[in-house]
């Protein structure tokens, strides 16, 4: 058991800093929340800047440990966050890459990494979301095309995607989950209508994604017809496992913040909202070697995340919300006003145990498959 | 970085949980209840696996091991709830003549105050002038009040042990609740299968991998500040995971029979030493501003 680094991580480190701290200072101003076209512009010129110091594939082929130091350090940097790359870099790129085709690899994978394509995950759909096997979307073969007809909904950055990683039933006679296929949708193709929703934070992450006679070449399918279920799990256990270790870092930031505001505002003469914060302190510490220790266990077990995610998620996204409530504690009055730092981010906080699984679906995953309790109603 | 246990970490601690439920199995901790005195025999015994000397270097004739190691077993001593203050004696090794062995067995008065097992003890560290016993709410763990001593900072190293063997406690819990819950039917199932109670089980796996992370985090940095961390992590993955573990348990949880009161128990009395979690809580809230 040891925390230590090695030489090599070190310096990767080390290097990885320098050029952060040069490269940061060139970047172009940040756009506004609500523009979407300039967060992607900004999102994928980083990406790019990425590509060309040669760290654009630290997702994908870099130990599980490179990564972790990959992600720390940028967020303590302050470089920004995935962005509008997060479906392509975390999701739909290491799922082609397992489970795609040579030529499927070439055609999509490069473009993610320059920073050129941007992608959305078409899963859930109105009568389908924690039941995703549920969906109803429907792909019918036709000379070289599906002819795909349906419709999506939350599919975050939509309005800016160029592709969709689309799930749709391909054989609707045989049980749910035995057949669904999983398509690279072109958002371009005529027949795709975005609508963006509304959140309650006012902002629009997400869309409804409507499909109407919809022309998918089946060369884009991405594993076998039907087999799209297991092809899925690939993606999940990546957006589980991995997502959310680049945030751990910034609430610890959030948290100092935190501190510092309370008492230049007095609030921190409060001794029960002051061990608050200190508790809060103990959270985050705890997720942060929860995070290496299942790092150093997926880096033991050959990279692929397994359910250590699944705890993680349940226990980040609560803590998560608890700490944007405490900021709100500190702020007093201040946390009923929309421009007040932190307190979007207690709204959008509320989206933690929803989206990637809820968490009363995260509890059953850790209860049957990690504790082996009897799958029931 | 290799955050996992190592071959020769997990050799040790499936090692001692050999030992322990030979020596310290079920029926033994339904004797020790029926008659809480001290098992001198169990204590030597101890003291030749090396279980106080563990930290003592090899030189000055201990086991040479360090902190890690120290809350592997430690872990292991709270998930069978081995009575006795086996902390006390752990930390006087290389000072108390004996304690090593397990020929000597040492009281501590804790900085919060309280003493363990103060009536059988050989030696007493610290101020224990005018103790006045209490009714224990454990009845492993018979406790004074030492109305002289004054609250000073808790010793790091006896906090993190205390954590170590919370860990023990919260993961035992779980394991009895998750057992519970797959043969008890009701409505013609297993209640594990219903999401009330499942969510419960998942709820303290979840905490006490937590505490798991943070608590050998902390044992391989002995950084005061991951020590408090892990305290905090660890106080309430064990007291929870008890409480949910009765409710799980239904009305077999509420018995004197059902271990679990025991577990419980134990977790409120190590959740006090050192005066309770208030201290952690100000000095992690104190490095916020660092
Ligand atoms: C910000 C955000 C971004 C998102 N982005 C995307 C995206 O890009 N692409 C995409 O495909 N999806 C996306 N989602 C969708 C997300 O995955 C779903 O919202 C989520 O899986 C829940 O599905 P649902 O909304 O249909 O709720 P429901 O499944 O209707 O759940 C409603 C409530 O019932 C509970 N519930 C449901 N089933 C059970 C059960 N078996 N046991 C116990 N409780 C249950 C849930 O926990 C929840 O509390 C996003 C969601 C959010 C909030």
């Amino acid at each position: 058991m040891d925390l230590a680094y090695t030489p090599e991580e070190e310096e990767f480190r080390a290097r990885l800093r320098e050029w952060l701290a040069k490269a940061l200072p060139t970047l172009p101003p940040k756009p506004s929340p609500q523009d979407w076209p300039g967060r992607r512009a900004y999102d994928l010129g980083w990406q790019r800047m990425l590509y060309d110091a040669g760290y654009a594939h630290v997702h994908w082929d870099a130990s599980p440990t490179t990564r972790l130091i990959f992600l720390e350090e940028t967020e303590t940097a302050g470089a920004p966050y995935v962005g509008a790359g997060f479906v392509g870099l975390l999701h739909a790129g290491p799922t082609i890459a397992a489970e795609g085709t040579p030529e499927q690899r070439e055609r999509w994978l490069p473009p993610i990494l320059r920073g050129e394509e941007v992608w959305c995950q078409g899963f859930s759909e109105p009568d389908a979301g924690s039941d995703l096997a549920a969906l109803r979307t429907r792909a019918r073969r036709d000379g070289d095309d599906y002819v795909v007809t349906g419709s999506k909904i939350w599919t975050s950055h939509a309005e800016v995607a160029d592709w969709c990683e689309l799930l749709v039933r391909t054989d609707p006679a045989a049980p749910k989950h035995r057949g669904i296929s999983w398509l690279a949708m072109p958002m371009s193709a005529p027949g795709v209508v975005v609508r963006p929703l509304r959140t309650l934070a006012g902002s629009a992450e997400f869309a409804e994604v409507f499909l109407d006679e919809v022309r998918v070449p089946v060369a884009n399918r991405v594993g076998e017809e039907n087999d799209g279920w297991r092809v899925t799990m690939v993606t999940l256990s990546f957006e589980r496992g991995t997502a959310f270790v680049g945030e751990v870092v910034a609430c610890r930031r959030v948290l100092g913040e935190l501190a510092r505001t309370a008492r230049e505002n007095g609030r921190w003469d409060d001794a029960v909202l002051r061990r608050r914060l200190g508790r809060l302190n103990a959270e985050f510490r705890a997720l942060w070697r929860l995070t290496q220790w299942n790092v150093s266990a997926a880096e033991a077990s050959g990279g692929v995340p397994g359910v250590g995610g699944s705890v993680f998620k349940l226990r980040y996204s609560h803590a998560r919300q608890e700490l944007f409530d405490a900021a709100a504690e500190v702020l007093g009055a201040e946390s009923l006003d929309l421009e007040q730092s932190w307190v979007l981010e207690r709204l959008s906080s509320l989206s933690y145990t929803i989206a990637a699984g809820t968490s009363q679906i995260q509890r059953n995953i850790v209860a049957e498959r990690v504790l082996g309790l009897p799958k029931g109603r | 970085m290799r955050f996992q246990l190592t071959g020769d970490q997990l050799a040790l601690r499936d090692g001692v949980r050999a030992v322990l439920a030979r020596r310290f199995g079920g029926e033994a901790l339904r004797a020790a209840v029926d008659d809480p005195r001290l098992d001198r025999a169990l204590w030597r015994e101890l003291g030749a696996a090396g279980f106080f000397s563990l930290r003592v270097p090899e030189a000055r004739g201990g086991v040479g091991l360090g902190l890690p190691e120290a809350v592997l077993v430690f872990e292991e001593a709270g998930r069978v709830l081995l009575p006795g203050p086996l902390l006390a004696t752990h930390l006087a090794a290389d000072v108390v003549p004996g304690a090593a062995e397990g020929e000597v067995v040492v009281a501590d008065v804790d900085p919060g105050g309280l003493v363990e097992w103060l009536e059988e003890a050989d030696v007493v560290r610290g101020d224990a002038t005018g103790a006045v016993a209490l009714k224990s709410v454990d009845p492993l763990t018979p406790l004074h009040r030492a109305p002289g001593a004054h609250a000073r900072a808790a010793d790091p190293v006896a906090v993190l042990l205390t954590a170590a063997e919370q860990l023990g406690t919260a993961t035992r819990v779980c394991e009895l609740a998750v057992q519970h819950a797959r043969a008890r039917e009701q409505f013609g199932q297993p209640i594990g299968a219903f999401q009330a109670v499942k969510h419960l089980c998942a709820q303290m796996l979840v905490r006490a991998e937590t505490a798991r992370a943070a608590v050998y985090a902390a044992a391989v940095t002995a950084d005061p500040v991951d020590i408090a961390a892990a305290r905090l992590l660890a106080d309430e993955a064990a007291e929870r995971g008890a409480r949910d573990c009765v409710q799980v348990h239904g009305g077999m949880g509420f018995t004197w029979e059902c271990e679990v009161q025991l577990h419980l128990k134990r977790a409120w009395v190590r959740a006090r030493r050192g005066g309770g979690g208030a201290e952690s809580e100000e000095l992690l809230a104190v490095d916020l501003l660092a």
